[in-house]
């Protein structure tokens, strides 16, 4: 009989949960040491003067000054690399450094990207008022409207950026269409799968050219470390066409080099490291890259129990009288239900947007009255986490903004952790009984 | 930079240098289905260190234009003719795999022309596992997959790669996925199947060669390059441990030390 698991010609490279414990790093490189060192250090010795000349020549790998790159940073850069399927990736201080840092490799003044609407509230503000300022415009377009996001690009787009899952309403992007999109126009599609992590979504299998993560959020997983990161699929030709010259052209800064013809499928991550973190110097501290190491070493662990948590959450909150509504992709009505069975095959993540009965007061009430769930403005953490959107992450927006992303008032944004599930459940039903009554509880 | 081979467009990096035909010449050959970015680790360091460098796209490679050429024997001569083309009359030779094969016939029939010839992961023949080839002509991703898998070393499956951030495996990966994989892993590798002339052609080398060898290597397992070296007069032998047949990304430093020493020694640059 043929043992259709072990043929000799299925490749033995290593799968996912082995890749979270060991990629990017070699013991014997590191006396040994089983755990990945923590190289707190800024700087490097040179064997001699050739030797730093070389480094600094990008003539072969190695370190020279820890804003650059540092030995615990790379392991963390090749581990997300190996995990998402990318050829190269860069971490960065935290999610939006390294989203800066994407744009700011891809783009120049006088560019323009096309941007889904549905976003982090700070990223919306990145790029409706910060980048403007250094003369890149966006174009907003709703996540589903597909066929908008083509009618948004225009002879100098550079890109087209979105979250996979839109925060905070569950919006999906269809990423293989829009995808094919940005492709027939040459410009590439940029997604942050924060959200997902490689371990519900490979975005590079579906279209996507750059991967970007907050670490902070489910791949460090225990709430104590900033880090970002934007990885590489290696698959985007830069010299297509003349719309990236800073990718194809010779580089003043490294002795007429072009990135595109000399790194090819590393050459935009060896541009944002060469170029971006060099001169703008958005570094990850070791420690920290140390602390996001550990998180994912039981990344699937945590986001099996994360979505399983949140599924029965979903049930929950569906069959609850104080719930006006709820937006999580497991739902059948939720409008991205199959597409998010095609993305998201492993789990639906576990960010949940609900409207509770009674509108911002309830919600005030409510938030204010669980126990067991904190109240915060992060998500992905091992514990629960809630916050009422439109008076804290995206408090910023004005009432045309809001609308425009999809948010309204009566929205809590639920992180669900892996506690008890029982115990979230309890906790929940003391918020909506204060719900019920806001003005009585909150004057306790 | 581009530059006509007969009658087709080639490309080649420079390392990241001008071309300088006052320089001597280091041209560098790549493996089955892959591209001059196998070098990046090796060629910038001669070009800036004296040397003009040619790392090439192969006809029909990266970007490269043109058909994939079908035998070894015609890559071989089309190196030669690549010297011809950008106005030398000599060159140093260093190949990967595939590329000894190439480099090995080409010197073998230019022995004025090639004045120094760097194998690595080399052998005198490279039969092609039959599994492997079926799947690279029929155009299917596993080939490159497997390729990959085979190519690296028990350790380079773990990455730590010299170059911060870049994850070696799934790099070369997209390197050999760049173009269609039946027009140039898939008749690459039934080039290198059909080529049996390596064990020959290396007695005849008279110039001094260098074959850096790796222990973990699977593709080309080091005694069959030991015997290939063997064959080559003077040729000297570095063993490479720890590490796979992609000793160029898996092991780029040490690799770069070996292939430094000898070629310093054996084609100096010009003195200015």
């Amino acid at each position: 009989m043929t043992d259709k698991k072990n043929k000799s010609t299925d490749p033995k490279t290593y799968k996912f949960d082995t890749l979270s414990l060991h990629a990017g790093y070699q013991p014997h490189k590191n006396a040994g040491s089983r755990q990945v060192p923590i190289y707190q250090t800024t700087s490097y010795l040179f064997d001699d003067v050739d030797h730093a000349a070389a480094l600094f020549n990008l003539e072969r790998g190695g370190h020279i000054y820890s804003r650059i790159s540092n030995p615990t940073v790379a392991v963390l850069e090749e581990r997300v690399a190996s995990l998402e399927g990318g050829t190269a990736a860069l971490a960065t201080s935290s999610g939006m450094s390294a989203i800066f840092l994407t744009v700011m490799t891809l783009c120049e003044a006088g560019d323009h990207l096309v941007v889904s609407s549905q976003l982090y509230g700070g990223t919306v503000n990145l790029f409706r008022l910060t980048l403007p300022k250094f003369g890149i415009k966006c174009t907003f377009v709703k996540p589903r409207d597909t066929e908008g996001f083509k009618k948004a690009i225009q002879k100098n787009t550079k890109g087209i950026f979105g979250e996979l899952v839109g925060n905070p309403g569950n919006e999906i992007m269809n990423m293989p269409e829009i995808s094919k999109i940005a492709h027939d126009a040459g410009i590439p599609l940029i997604v942050d799968a924060t959200y997902q992590t490689p371990y519900l979504c490979k975005p590079f299998e579906h279209g996507a050219d750059i991967v970007i993560h907050s670490l902070t959020k489910w791949m460090a997983g225990h709430g104590s470390s900033m880090a970002g990161i934007l990885v590489e699929g290696g698959n985007f030709d830069w010299m297509q066409n003349d719309k990236f010259p800073t990718m194809t052209k010779p580089y003043e800064g490294y002795h007429g080099l072009s990135f595109a013809e000399e790194f090819g499928p590393t050459a935009f991550t060896m541009k944002a490291r060469a170029e971006g973190m060099r001169d703008f110097g958005p570094c990850l501290s070791p420690q920290n890259a140390w602390n996001v190491l550990q998180g994912i070493e039981t990344l699937s662990v945590r986001m099996k129990k994360h979505c399983s948590n949140a599924e029965e959450m979903v049930k929950y909150l569906l069959g609850h009288e104080s719930v006006a509504w709820v937006s999580h992709p497991s739902v059948p009505d939720h409008p991205d239900h199959e597409l998010a069975k095609k993305l998201l095959p492993n789990g639906r993540g576990s960010m949940i947007a609900f409207g509770i009965k009674g509108g911002k007061d309830a919600g005030v009430a409510f938030i204010n009255n669980v126990k067991l769930a904190s109240h915060l403005a992060n998500v992905g953490d091992t514990r629960t986490l809630v916050i009422h959107p439109a008076s804290g992450t995206h408090s910023q927006m004005d009432e045309a903004t809001l609308k425009f992303a999809g948010l309204s008032h009566d929205m809590i944004r639920l992180s669900v952790g892996i506690e008890d599930i029982d115990d979230i459940k309890n906790d929940f039903e003391v918020g909506f009984r204060a719900a019920r009554k806001p003005r009585l509880v909150s004057n306790q | 930079m581009k530059f006509k081979v007969n009658g087709d467009e080639v490309f080649a990096s420079t390392g990241g240098r001008p071309f300088d035909k006052k320089k001597p010449l280091i041209i560098f050959v790549h493996g089955s289905g892959l591209t001059h970015m196998t070098w990046v680790l090796q060629t910038r360091y001669f070009a800036f260190h004296g040397y003009s460098v040619l790392a090439l796209d192969m006809p029909g490679h990266g970007l490269s234009s043109g058909e994939s050429l079908k035998s070894i024997e015609e890559m071989a001569d089309w190196v030669s003719d690549v010297i011809d083309s950008v106005g030398y009359k000599e060159a140093s030779l260093v190949g990967h795999s595939q590329g000894c094969l190439v480099t090995i016939e080409c010197t073998a029939k230019n022995p004025d022309k090639i004045k120094t010839l760097s194998l690595m992961g080399g052998a005198g023949a490279i039969p092609m596992n039959p599994e492997l080839l079926s799947l690279a002509e029929d155009n299917n991703p596993k080939a490159v997959d497997l390729m990959m898998d085979w190519a690296h070393g028990p350790a380079g499956h773990f990455g730590g790669h010299p170059v911060p951030g870049l994850y070696h495996i799934n790099t070369g990966g997209m390197l050999a996925k760049s173009r269609t994989i039946k027009n140039t892993l898939g008749v690459d590798f039934r080039a290198c199947d059909n080529y049996k002339n390596g064990f020959e052609a290396a007695k005849k080398i008279k110039i001094p060669t260098l074959s850096i060898l790796a222990t973990g290597d699977k593709m080309c397992p080091i005694n069959e390059g030991k015997k290939l070296a063997a064959l080559i007069d003077g040729s000297r032998v570095e063993i490479i441990d720890n590490c796979g047949h992609m000793m160029l990304l898996e092991e780029a430093d040490r690799v770069l030390k070996v292939l430094k020493s000898f070629v310093l020694e054996n084609f100096p640059p010009k003195k200015s």
